[in-house]
């Protein structure tokens, strides 16, 4: 279920993009946090108290919005866009190491 | 404290563009210099102007509201530099050796070097925080976040949600919110409604602004919009999501069921670059904070380094355009070119007016000093690692800590990924009263390269560059 609402500008083309290996809808101009967030209630969790977190302060301060690719690079949520054909994850991919703590 | 003219040969180099960076950048232009224009975000115009990206098509006045014809004129600025400054987007600058800065262009994960002999930090602010119970749950995020959800994205928070904390932000955006048709349950301000009306004699000096937030407040009230004062954030609650939120008020407490909660307590300055760089800092009563010290220039302590806007000191957005412009002449004097001195003396005096100004707000939203007095012991203090206001407490008792820098040794907190900026104040409020010391005494976070975090697949070049801890320690998280 989403955390976050739409409350204007629907007439923007819509992207396909893969979350967690599924195919999902974004619209061109949303963040991989708006993208994220619009289809689940968390972007990561917590390396120490395996807690789910869904970003804080939207700017790139705060730094609990980073997420994975497929490549296992990191991004920023919440100052990436959404691109078509992205791959990220939010949940461990079956192929990497499980976090610190984040096994709860 | 100039470079002599003949040896200024490099182009000044600006780093951040909002208001300050943007006036600054247009204002060398003036004067025939190519400035370097480094920014973090895809387009200018700082978090206070942030552009939505394109294809989005809601009007200046939608987004902006009462400052929509200064947010177009930035914008118009801004996109008149663009073939007049060397301008970096989506660029990072980390850390600063010698004299040149480390960046690093975000999109294509590049490292660049920047040599500079006169820089500019326009850095700006973020949200002042202060912990509380859940505050990390999904669904609650600060007042500049639920904001830029809004006008960056076109997004809300949740579809019910409250505002709470402090600052002028907050019946702002409880408006901003309310016209985009989402439900606000209820906006909960920690000042007392008594210090409103005391300030509000002294905050008349800028009728302006004390109108526009008198406005905001009286249409939130013909909305049957539910306002508290002396409201103070007890708790969120939810299990993996924020589904309410509890507060106290003149002793009783108080619920209410909500989706999403703004909160933050006015703003705080981003000063990293400056400490990493070695200018002088000292104590600001007002913004009960060590900042970076500035002549009425904008001049750091340091040759060659200025500062504008918001990043030493709060001063809001109009005064960042001035601060800007005023770091630019600065810059031009010390170059040995002709300046303004009329101009100099406008901009010098608008600064000072809004210094009073800003006091006079200081008192309509006061910082709760209360809080590291009733703050739980089993709050998370540091998001990024998980450290407890009750395991900090006990550090400093039992190790008679006295500064933030030991502090942050011992409890970890100020050395994840955020490096402090979400509970470095916080850990200094907690600090001063444990230590029986004053705010000021208890220190401040000495910042460290990287300012942010570094991509993983590339820190293998940066630990060559900058062996610090932090890198390695990002490393290990990651």
């Amino acid at each position: 279920m989403s955390l976050i609402k739409r409350v204007a500008e629907a007439q923007r083309p819509a992207v396909t993009f893969h979350l967690n290996g599924q195919p999902c809808q974004a619209l061109a101009g949303d963040t991989l946090l708006t993208a994220i967030l619009s289809q689940q209630s968390y972007l990561r969790r917590n390396e120490f108290s395996g807690q789910p977190r869904a970003g804080f302060c939207l700017m790139g301060a705060c730094q609990d919005c980073w997420i994975k690719d497929a490549q296992g690079r990191s991004l920023r949520a919440c100052s990436t866009l959404v691109e078509a054909g992205m791959s990220v994850w939010t949940d461990t991919q079956p192929s990497t190491v499980q976090p610190q703590g984040a096994a709860s | 404290m100039s470079h002599a003219a003949s040896l200024t040969t490099l182009p000044p180099v600006i780093v951040g563009a909002g208001p300050a960076g943007i006036r600054a950048a247009e204002t060398l232009v003036r004067a025939g210099l190519r400035p370097v224009l480094i920014d973090e975000a895809a387009k200018g115009g700082g978090q206070i102007y942030r552009q939505q990206p394109d294809g989005f098509q809601r009007p200046a006045k939608a987004l902006y509201g009462f400052e929509a014809s200064r947010a177009e004129a930035i914008h118009a600025s801004w996109r008149a530099l663009l073939d007049q400054v060397d301008y970096r987007p989506h660029t990072l600058v980390w850390n600063s050796e010698g004299d040149e800065l480390d960046l690093l262009q975000v999109r294509d994960q590049h490292y660049d070097g920047q040599p500079w002999q006169q820089l500019i930090l326009a850095t700006g602010a973020t949200d002042r925080i202060l912990p509380f119970s859940g505050w990390t749950l999904p669904g609650v995020y600060t007042l500049g976040a639920a904001q830029i959800a809004l006008k960056y994205q076109a997004t809300a928070i949740g579809s019910r949600v409250v505002f709470a904390g402090t600052g002028p932000l907050l019946y702002l955006i409880a408006y901003q919110y309310a016209k985009a048709g989402v439900e606000v349950a209820a906006v909960l301000d920690s000042a007392p409604f008594s210090a409103k009306w005391q300030a509000s004699a002294s905050m008349l000096r800028n009728p302006p602004v004390f109108a526009k937030g008198l406005w905001y407040l009286g249409w939130l009230k013909a909305r049957g919009i539910r306002i508290e004062y002396d409201a103070h954030l007890l708790a969120a609650s939810g299990e993996q999501r924020l589904d309410g939120v509890r507060w106290r008020q003149q002793g009783q407490e108080h619920q209410l069921d909500c989706e999403g909660l703004g909160f933050g307590y006015a703003l705080r300055s981003e000063t990293q670059l400056a400490d990493i760089l070695d200018c002088r800092f000292a104590f600001d009563e007002l913004n009960r904070a060590w900042l970076p010290v500035r002549d009425a220039m904008g001049r750091s302590s340091r040759d060659g380094v200025y500062l504008a806007g918001d990043g030493a000191g709060i001063m809001g957005a109009d005064a960042a355009e001035w601060a800007g412009e005023l770091a630019a002449l600065a810059v031009l004097q010390d170059r040995g070119m002709s300046v303004d001195r009329a101009r100099i003396h406008q901009l010098q005096q608008q600064l000072q007016r809004t210094r009073q100004f800003r006091e006079a707000l200081e008192g309509a939203f006061p910082f709760p000093e209360q809080w590291a007095h009733e703050v739980a012991d089993d709050v998370v203090l540091c998001r990024c690692e998980n450290v407890t206001v009750g395991e900090v407490r006990a550090l400093i008792g039992e190790l008679s800590l006295q500064d933030m820098n030991r502090l942050k040794a011992h409890s970890r907190v100020g050395m994840g990924r955020c490096q402090g900026r979400m509970c470095g104040l916080a850990a200094t409020e907690l600090l001063a009263i444990g230590s029986g010391q004053s705010v000021a005494d208890a220190g401040r976070l000495r910042a460290q390269a990287p300012v942010k975090p570094l991509p993983y697949a590339i820190t293998p070049t940066v630990q060559q560059w900058s062996p610090s801890l932090s890198v390695a320690e990002e490393a290990e998280h990651d």
